[in-house]
């Protein structure tokens, strides 16, 4: 079953009475990468967080599927800006998404293993997951969500902080995650990744979304101002807020 | 030589002879509190673990009364084990009392509160981290609490090793329910105070000394295996 198109009716988060999200309206279809740009304080990661169900939203509505119903009990996976890592291997680290799933310890570890040669990081499986650079620890982060073969990818700024060789390596895996059937919504602050990565891109300030639309328009006439001003890099901190 | 000078004389030469009753009281005292720590630790791990992770009614009240009961003075341990384990309590039939499984148990509820309130409070810090992920990786509880025990391993040493420095150290309890007796329940601690009480003070300042050595020694080689995992595991 397919839990696509998910679409979400003017969704809003209140805590302690601030408007985080202010009446989200999105349709996501079945494949592709989605960029999510927008200031800070905008409300990108906490849309993430909604759609994956970490935070529970005041108000509005999520329909998965074509029958529109709750969100499903597994094939939503986030990963974060500074991922969990063990004290244990690599290895271990990557056969970690697995455990809830009824497989022997072996079967794990060799799925797991296989993924880090997808990866690159094999020669590193014994070696501890906490001593990895910060790019490394990036992509066992994607290899331990693509192992649990996620429907939707909720990524909030894989390549924060990362060097571009680093961020190199996390945009090609996030492709190859996408290229195996994985829909991808990720948030970013680089606009340059934008035009690399995305298909389409939800620009967000104020905790609305602002527009929704293909890359290349995006870029070259944004509907919004807001997106104009961002584009610029111009927006003013009022407008952030 | 003084009294004093004389006393520390006789005890090193106890211990250079490697006295056989001095031999025999350490050997059981390892025993009985090694057998409390491995029992604390299987039972005070997981439940300060699943303290930590779990959200239940109560759970507040009952960090508290974890945390109160490190405190727990021996002695009242040792009477109500003494109660439950004599011949009218409800495990009388079992005649333990007087036996170093009697003094296992009393130890054993010392450790626990103390091994749990500990691994409670290391546990709780990290889940605070891991817990999204985990959720999200649809961790069931009893997974994320073996995941965190696991995580924490290097740290839950501190929790082991506490409750071993309470069973090795404590009185009161293994001299109730023990009754001190003479190589059937004699362990350093209530040794100590005995040969003290006789007037034979090299005795007891040997065992003393056995006592911090082996505190000491099991401190040092926690410290260098956790100083080693720091650095493997970061």
């Amino acid at each position: 079953m397919t839990i696509f198109p998910l679409r979400i009716r003017d969704l809003r988060y209140r805590p302690n009475g601030r408007e985080v999200l202010a009446g989200i309206d999105l349709e996501l279809g079945d494949e592709g990468i989605t960029l999510v740009l927008g200031p800070n304080g905008a409300g990108k990661s906490v849309l993430l967080r909604a759609i994956c169900g970490l935070v529970q939203p005041s108000s509005g509505s999520m329909a998965w599927g074509a029958e529109q119903g709750a969100r499903p009990e597994h094939g939503v996976m986030m990963v974060f800006q500074r991922p969990m890592m063990l004290r244990a291997s690599v290895l271990h680290n990557a056969a970690l998404g697995l455990k809830p799933f009824d497989l022997s310890g072996r079967e794990r570890a060799r799925r797991a293993m296989a993924m880090l040669e997808r990866i690159g990081l094999a020669d590193r499986a014994g070696d501890s997951a906490r001593l990895l650079s910060g790019g490394e620890q990036q992509r066992l982060a994607l290899a331990r969500a693509w192992l649990t073969r996620p429907r939707l990818l909720l990524l909030d700024e894989p390549t924060a902080s990362l060097d571009p060789s680093a961020s190199a390596a996390v945009e090609r895996i996030i492709r190859e995650i996408r290229t195996d059937g994985t829909r991808i919504l990720m948030v970013t602050h680089n606009l340059g990744q934008a035009t690399r990565l995305g298909d389409d891109i939800v620009f967000m300030s104020g905790g609305r979304v602002c527009e929704h639309t293909a890359v290349q328009p995006f870029f070259a006439r944004p509907r919004s101002e807001e997106a104009r001003l961002f584009i610029q890099g111009e927006l003013p901190w009022r407008m952030r807020l | 030589m003084s009294a004093f000078a004389a006393t520390f004389s006789e005890a090193i030469s106890l211990l250079a002879t490697f006295d056989h009753t001095v031999a025999e009281i350490v050997a059981l005292s390892l025993q009985v509190s090694g057998g409390a720590v491995v029992l604390g630790t299987l039972i005070g791990l997981p439940l300060g673990a699943c303290i930590a992770v779990g959200r239940f009614p109560g759970k507040n009240a009952l960090s508290v009364l974890i945390n109160g009961m490190m405190g727990l003075p021996s002695v009242v341990v040792g009477v109500v084990v003494y109660l439950v384990l004599s011949r009218s309590g409800p495990f009388g039939g079992f005649g333990l009392l007087y036996t170093p499984l009697a003094m296992i148990i009393a130890q054993t509820l010392l450790v626990v509160p103390l091994m749990a309130a500990i691994t409670r409070q290391v546990v709780e810090d990290v889940w605070q981290r891991y817990a999204e992920e985990l959720q999200l990786m649809r961790f069931s509880w009893w997974d994320s609490v073996t995941t965190l025990l696991y995580d924490c391993r290097h740290s839950l040493v501190v929790a082991v090793l506490a409750g071993l420095g309470r069973a090795m150290s404590e009185v009161g309890a293994v001299m109730i329910v023990g009754g001190n007796i003479d190589r059937a329940t004699r362990v350093m601690t209530t040794a100590i105070a005995l040969e003290t009480s006789k007037g034979d003070l090299a005795l007891a300042i040997a065992l003393g000394m056995v006592l911090i050595v082996i505190i000491l020694a099991l401190n040092a080689v926690a410290f260098v295996l956790r100083q080693w995992a720091m650095r493997r595991y970061g």
